[in-house]
C-alpha cells in the first residue's frame, strides 16, 4: 500500500489537512464517516446504478488502431468524454452528491475553473433537487460563458470569486470561506483529487472506476489485466489518480503523468508543477505547488482552462517524489497539435486537457508492442473556441 | 518563559488587541501603526503577515494582504522593518500569518528571527494542532514564543479541552462561524457561546476575535472573555483615513 493514503491522510510526506480550525469539525466527520459510508451495501448500489443507468457506464475502452500504427504501439483510449457531461468530473460528484446525502447535507457548493466540475456539480444537484451554489473566477466566467449558462439552466446558482487573481485558485478559497461561514447544512464538492485530507482520497476512490473497468476490459481485448501503461493528464489530478489507482502497487505497470506546460516551462506562463513547484501547502494540503521564494502561491498558465492548477494533488506530489510516476509536460502547442491529430485519425475531438495526455507522443518513444492506456478525460465540445481561434478555423 | 502576553494576561484589564495587515496601506507603514496604536492605548498587537491566499478571512483582510504583496512586503522586509522595534514598544506583539510563507523561509529560522526581534507568539490559523505538537512545538518553545489556537461555535468541547491542554498562552476565541470581518453585531447565540465557554473554567484566558468592530461589540465580547481582537474594523479605518488618526480610532473603542 505505499501509494495508497496510510491512515492518517499522507502520501508519503505530502497530504494532511491543514485546515483552520473553523473547518475542523466539518472535515472530520468526512475522515471519520467516509470508508464506512462509501463501502456501505446499498451507497455501492446507488453509486453503481446512477453510474451505469445516468452516466452511461462503464466507459469505452477503444483501441484506436490509426492512432496506434502512427505511433507504433498499441494505444487504448478510456472513453471517459463518451460520459454524461462529457468529461470523468462527474463520477466524483455522483459519488459526493450520495456522500453528502447520507451525511444530512441540503446545500452544496463547489469551485470551478473551466466550469467542468462545475456543470458536473449542478447536475448532480439537479437530479438530487439539492441546492447548488458553484464559485468561479470572474475571469473564469468571462471566458467559459456556455459552462456557465449550463450550470444556471440546471439550477445552479453560479457566484464570481473577485479576490486575488479572480481565476480556479480564488474560487476554491471563495468555497472554502463559505463553508466556513455555512458549516452546518453545507458539504463542499472538491473537483479534484486535492484539498485536506480525506478529498484527495475520497475523490480518487470515486474515480478509480476508471481504473477498475480498464482491469477487466483489458483483459477482454488483451487477455491480460495490465497494460504497460497508463497515461493521464494532470491538472489536480483526479482523472490521473482514478487511471492509476488499481495499477499503484503493480509495479509491471509504467505510470505516465503529463502536466501542461503552457508556453514553455521557462517561459514564465507554466502550469508544469512538478518541473516548477516546491513542497508547500495549498488549499488544506502538503504538496508540491507553484509559489515565489516568499511562499506566495503564483499564478499558473495553460491555454487549457481544466490544468491551470498551481498544484498537483498530494498523491501525485509523492509518484513524482517517489520515481514511481515519469511526469512529462506539454506545450499549449503540443497539445493543440495532438488534439487535431486524434480529431482527424480517429474522429474524436478531445478536450485541451485530454489533449495534454495524448501530446506523451512528442515526447517519449514507445516499442511496437507497448500497451498503453491513455485517459481521455474528456471531450473538445466546451474547446471548440479555442481549437477554432487555434487553427483559424472558422 | 518570561514573555509579555503573559504580564497582560495577568493584568485586571479586558484586553483590546488590534490585527493590521503588514506592508498596508503602504509598504513601510508597519513602525508607524504598531507605534501608535501602542501610543493609543493598545494592549497587544496582531501583525498580519500577508498570504496570497487567506482562507480564513473575509475580503477587508484579503484585500490588504493582496494590496501589502502589491507594495511589495515579503517575510524578509517585515522582520527588517521590526528588526529595532523592541527600541520603542514595549507591548505584546504577535505574528499572524498563514503557514506556507513560513514554512518556506524555514519555520527554526523564522522562530528564530520572531526571537531576536522580541516577537512573543504566533497565530497561524492553518497549523493544525496535531502537526504542531508532532513537528514544531519544541521549536517554537525553544524560541520562547507561544503559540495561539482557535476555538469556534463549533468546536467540541472534547476538542476545547485538548486545545485548553496545549496552549500556553491564551486560546484565540472565533466569534462566529464565519471568517474575519462578516459579522454584524453579536445576538443571542453569540451571547450563549460566549457564557457557554466561559462556564468551561478552561486553564487559558480567552480573547475573542472575528466580528469586533467598534465601542458595543468589543463591550459585549469582553463580558466574559479576557479581551477581544479588532481586525477588518481597524483595517477598514486605515483604508479611509491612512495612519494619521489612529488613535481617534482606538478612543472609540474604548
Ligand atoms: C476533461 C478534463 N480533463 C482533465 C481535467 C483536469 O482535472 P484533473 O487533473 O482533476 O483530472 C479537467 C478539469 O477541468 C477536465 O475538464
Amino acid at each position: 500500500m505505499k501509494y495508497h493514503v496510510d491512515e492518517k491522510g499522507y502520501y508519503g510526506e505530502f497530504g494532511g489537512a491543514f485546515i483552520p480550525e473553523m473547518l475542523y469539525p466539518n472535515v472530520e466527520e468526512l475522515r471519520q464517516k467516509y470508508i464506512e459510508i462509501m463501502y456501505e451495501e446499498s451507497f455501492q448500489k446507488e453509486f453503481h446504478q446512477l453510474l451505469k443507468d445516468y452516466v452511461g457506464r462503464p466507459s469505452p475502452l477503444y483501441y484506436a488502431k490509426r492512432l496506434s500504427e502512427k505511433h507504433g504501439a498499441k494505444i487504448y483510449l478510456k472513453r471517459e468524454d463518451l460520459n454524461h457531461t462529457g468529461a470523468h468530473k462527474v463520477n466524483n460528484t455522483i459519488g459526493q452528491i450520495l456522500m453528502a446525502k447520507r451525511l444530512g447535507k441540503n446545500r452544496i457548493i463547489a469551485e470551478t475553473g473551466a466550469g467542468q466540475h462545475g456543470v458536473a456539480t449542478a447536475t448532480v444537484c439537479a437530479l438530487m433537487g439539492i441546492k447548488c451554489v458553484v464559485y468561479m473566477g470572474e475571469i473564469d466566467i468571462a471566458r467559459q460563458a456556455p459552462n456557465v449558462a449550463r450550470m444556471k439552466m440546471l439550477g445552479a446558482e453560479v457566484r464570481p470569486a473577485l479576490s486575488g487573481s479572480k481565476t480556479l485558485k480564488d474560487a476554491t478559497n471563495e468555497a472554502i470561506r463559505d463553508w466556513i461561514n455555512n458549516p452546518v447544512d453545507t458539504h463542499y464538492i472538491i473537483g479534484s483529487a486535492i484539498g485536506p485530507h480525506p478529498y484527495p482520497d475520497m475523490v480518487t476512490r470515486f474515480q478509480s472506476i476508471i481504473s477498475e473497468e480498464i482491469k477487466w476490459q483489458l483483459k477482454e481485448k488483451e487477455g491480460k489485466e495490465n497494460p504497460d501503461y497508463v497515461i493521464a493528464c494532470i491538472g489536480g489530478g483526479s482523472n490521473a489518480a482514478g487511471t492509476y489507482y488499481h495499477f499503484l502497487d503493480d509495479m509491471e505497470v509504467g505510470i505516465i503523468a503529463v502536466e501542461a506546460a503552457g508556453k514553455g516551462i521557462d517561459s514564465g506562463e507554466s502550469a508544469a508543477t512538478s518541473a516548477l513547484g516546491k513542497v508547500g501547502i495549498i488549499h488544506g494540503c502538503k504538496t508540491m505547488l507553484m509559489q515565489t521564494n516568499d511562499g506566495q502561491i503564483t499564478e499558473p498558465y495553460s491555454i487549457s482552462a481544466g490544468l491551470d492548477y498551481p498544484g498537483v494533488g498530494p498523491m501525485h506530489s509523492h509518484l513524482y517524489k517517489s520515481g514511481r510516476a515519469e511526469f512529462y509536460s506539454a506545450t499549449d502547442e503540443e497539445a493543440m497539435r495532438s488534439g487535431l491529430e486524434l480529431s482527424k485519425l480517429e474522429g474524436i475531438i478531445p478536450a485541451i486537457e485530454s489533449a495534454h495526455a495524448l501530446a506523451i507522443f512528442e515526447h517519449k518513444k514507445f516499442n511496437p508492442d507497448d500497451v498503453l492506456v491513455i485517459s481521455l478525460s474528456g471531450r473538445g465540445d466546451k474547446d471548440l473556441q479555442t481549437y477554432i481561434d487555434y487553427f483559424k478555423l472558422a | 518563559m518570561n514573555n509579555r502576553i503573559f504580564t497582560e494576561l495577568d493584568s485586571d484589564k479586558k484586553l483590546l488587541s488590534i490585527y493590521f495587515t503588514a506592508g498596508y496601506p503602504h509598504l513601510n507603514d508597519t513602525v508607524k501603526i504598531i507605534q501608535d496604536l501602542e501610543n493609543s492605548g493598545v494592549d497587544m498587537i496582531e501583525i498580519g503577515l500577508p498570504f496570497s491566499d487567506p482562507l480564513a478571512d473575509g475580503p477587508t483582510i484579503q484585500e490588504s494582504s493582496t494590496t501589502a504583496l502589491k507594495n511589495g512586503m515579503t517575510t524578509e522586509i517585515l522582520f527588517n522593518q521590526l528588526q529595532d522595534i523592541r527600541k520603542t514598544v514595549s507591548i505584546p506583539l504577535i505574528i499572524m500569518g498563514y503557514f506556507n510563507p513560513m514554512l518556506q523561509f524555514g519555520v527554526e529560522d523564522f522562530c528564530k528571527k520572531c526571537n531576536e526581534i522580541g516577537i512573543d507568539g504566533l497565530i497561524i490559523p492553518d497549523l493544525p494542532l496535531d502537526v504542531y505538537q508532532e513537528q514544531y512545538e519544541t521549536i517554537f518553545k525553544k524560541y520562547g514564543l507561544i503559540n495561539v489556537f482557535l476555538i469556534t461555535p463549533q468546536t467540541s468541547e472534547e476538542r476545547i479541552k485538548k486545545i485548553d491542554a496545549a496552549s500556553n498562552g491564551f486560546i484565540y476565541m472565533v466569534s462566529s462561524a464565519s471568517v474575519t470581518g462578516s459579522k454584524s453585531g453579536f445576538g443571542k447565540e453569540q451571547e450563549s457561546y460566549f457564557k457557554r465557554i466561559a462556564s468551561l473554567n478552561l486553564k487559558h484566558p480567552q480573547i475573542v476575535g472575528f466580528g469586533i468592530k467598534d465601542k458595543k461589540t468589543f463591550a459585549q465580547a469582553t463580558e466574559t472573555a479576557k479581551g477581544a481582537i479588532i481586525g477588518s474594523a481597524f483595517i477598514k479605518h486605515l483604508t479611509a483615513h491612512g495612519t494619521d488618526n489612529i488613535e481617534s480610532f482606538i478612543k472609540s473603542i474604548r
